[in-house]
């Protein structure tokens, strides 16, 4: 089921704050998971997993290092589910 | 023909362990890399690691806890029948460190071989010996994890350098009058062979000029997805396969890989507060073959858990290789 670019930050969103304690509305389009939010490799990996299983998509390893901002994830997530 | 026949049931009867006497901090690995003991210790919960001597050998070290594990059991080394020593550092391509531990020992008409299942190298002998002694074909068999990762450690590349460290533990198991290792739940999956590797082969090494030593390097991403979403199901079918609940478990003691994978471990198999988590990497970094037996001795020794507790191992690393299973703390 496709779901909006707005259904899919709010989810990620949720899954950042689980994995990092970050407030949820810190996690918009633009920002960078490393330099922004300060998110390490272990703890995308988290959450490339969790997403992963809320959004019904496969993010293999070799794309996670792709995915620089939220919104790279958000559309990664976007075209994944509409694949 | 006759047939060999073995014990009915098999326990660990003992555990050594064995130290490197220099530690090294992770101020003294940034020395050669660019990092942080705060980066180091977020990544990975390590805070120091030993180091074994430059004439220390991974057969020296062995000897060290096989003896120690040897005389808790309260055998005479002559009592060993069969060497299985886990490791991926005895620098020989032959003849085995399992041979020269037996002759050193004083064990010395044991049958003696290696394994080579990295990480998952204890783990496996555990399963190995276990079979052996109800199979017949050995009565005591001393198991070793060693190994002496600081010479395939690349000091200055910053993703591996601070992780690896020395050390052997060491156990012997043997017959018993009620199951004392449960059912192991093993396998491996090649296709993600080149996650955990050395840079180069030997021959490679020997044949092209600008080909480094063989280091190890690893996919860290890819064995922490790994590790965390197909292992942690693998630990809970070895406490199924032994009809054991998380709540009558005393320890989980998964190889000391990185706390980071430990802590996500723990929290997928929803381990109760009472069960103490092996966090020995913290002190000894991540030591492959040796870690579980070396963790298993510290919780032992330190009272953590008491003998005839239950214990949940799992070995995992490359190959990739896993093993797990339940055995009763000796």
């Amino acid at each position: 089921m496709a779901m909006s670019e707005q259904e899919i930050l709010s989810g990620l969103a949720e899954i950042v704050n689980e994995e990092t304690g970050l407030a949820a509305d810190a996690v918009q389009l633009d920002k960078s998971f490393t330099d922004d939010l300060d998110i390490d490799s272990l703890s995308m990996m988290t959450i490339v997993v969790n997403a992963e299983e809320k959004f019904s998509v496969r993010i293999p390893d070799d794309d996670v290092k792709n995915l620089k901002t939220v919104g790279d994830a958000v559309s990664y997530i976007q075209t994944a589910q509409a694949a | 023909m006759a047939v060999a026949t073995g014990a009915l049931h098999t326990r660990i009867l003992s555990v050594g362990a064995y130290r490197p006497e220099r530690l090294v901090t992770n101020a003294e690995i940034c020395e050669r890399i660019d990092s942080s003991d705060e980066w180091i210790r977020e990544r990975s919960g390590i805070a120091t690691r030993r180091w074994a001597a430059a004439e220390e050998s991974v057969v020296d070290m062995a000897v060290a806890a096989a003896a120690t594990a040897v005389e808790r059991a309260g055998l005479a080394p002559g009592d060993i029948d069969a060497v299985l020593v886990a490791t991926i550092t005895h620098l020989y391509q032959t003849p085995s460190a399992a041979t020269l531990v037996a002759h050193r020992i004083g064990a010395s008409r044991a049958a003696a071989l290696d394994l080579s299942a990295a990480c998952a190298g204890f783990c496996y002998g555990v399963s190995l010996a276990s079979d052996m002694v109800k199979g017949g074909s050995a009565r005591h068999v001393l198991v070793v994890g060693v190994e002496k990762l600081s010479d395939l450690t690349d000091p200055t590349d910053r993703s591996t350098a601070f992780l690896f460290g020395d050390g052997a533990g060491a156990v012997v198991i043997g017959p018993s009058d009620h199951p004392g290792i449960g059912p192991t739940v093993w396998g491996s999956d090649g296709s993600n062979w080149q996650a955990i590797t050395t840079r180069t082969d030997w021959l490679a090494y020997r044949d092209t000029k600008s080909a480094s030593w063989p280091y190890l390097t690893m996919a860290g991403q890819t064995v922490f997805r790994w590790a965390v979403w197909e292992m942690s199901p693998m630990a809970q079918k070895a406490l199924d396969a032994a009809g054991v609940a998380a709540e009558d478990l005393a320890a989980f003691v998964p190889h000391q890989a990185n706390v980071r994978i430990i802590d996500a471990m723990a929290k997928r198999l929803a381990l109760p507060e009472h069960v103490r988590v092996a966090r020995d990497i913290a002190d000894m970094g991540n030591t492959s073959a040796a870690s579980v037996p070396l963790a298993m001795d510290r919780l032992l020794r330190e009272g953590e858990v008491a003998s005839g507790g239950l214990a949940l191992l799992i070995g995992f690393g490359a190959g990739l290789a896993y093993a797990a299973q339940v055995v009763e703390l000796p």
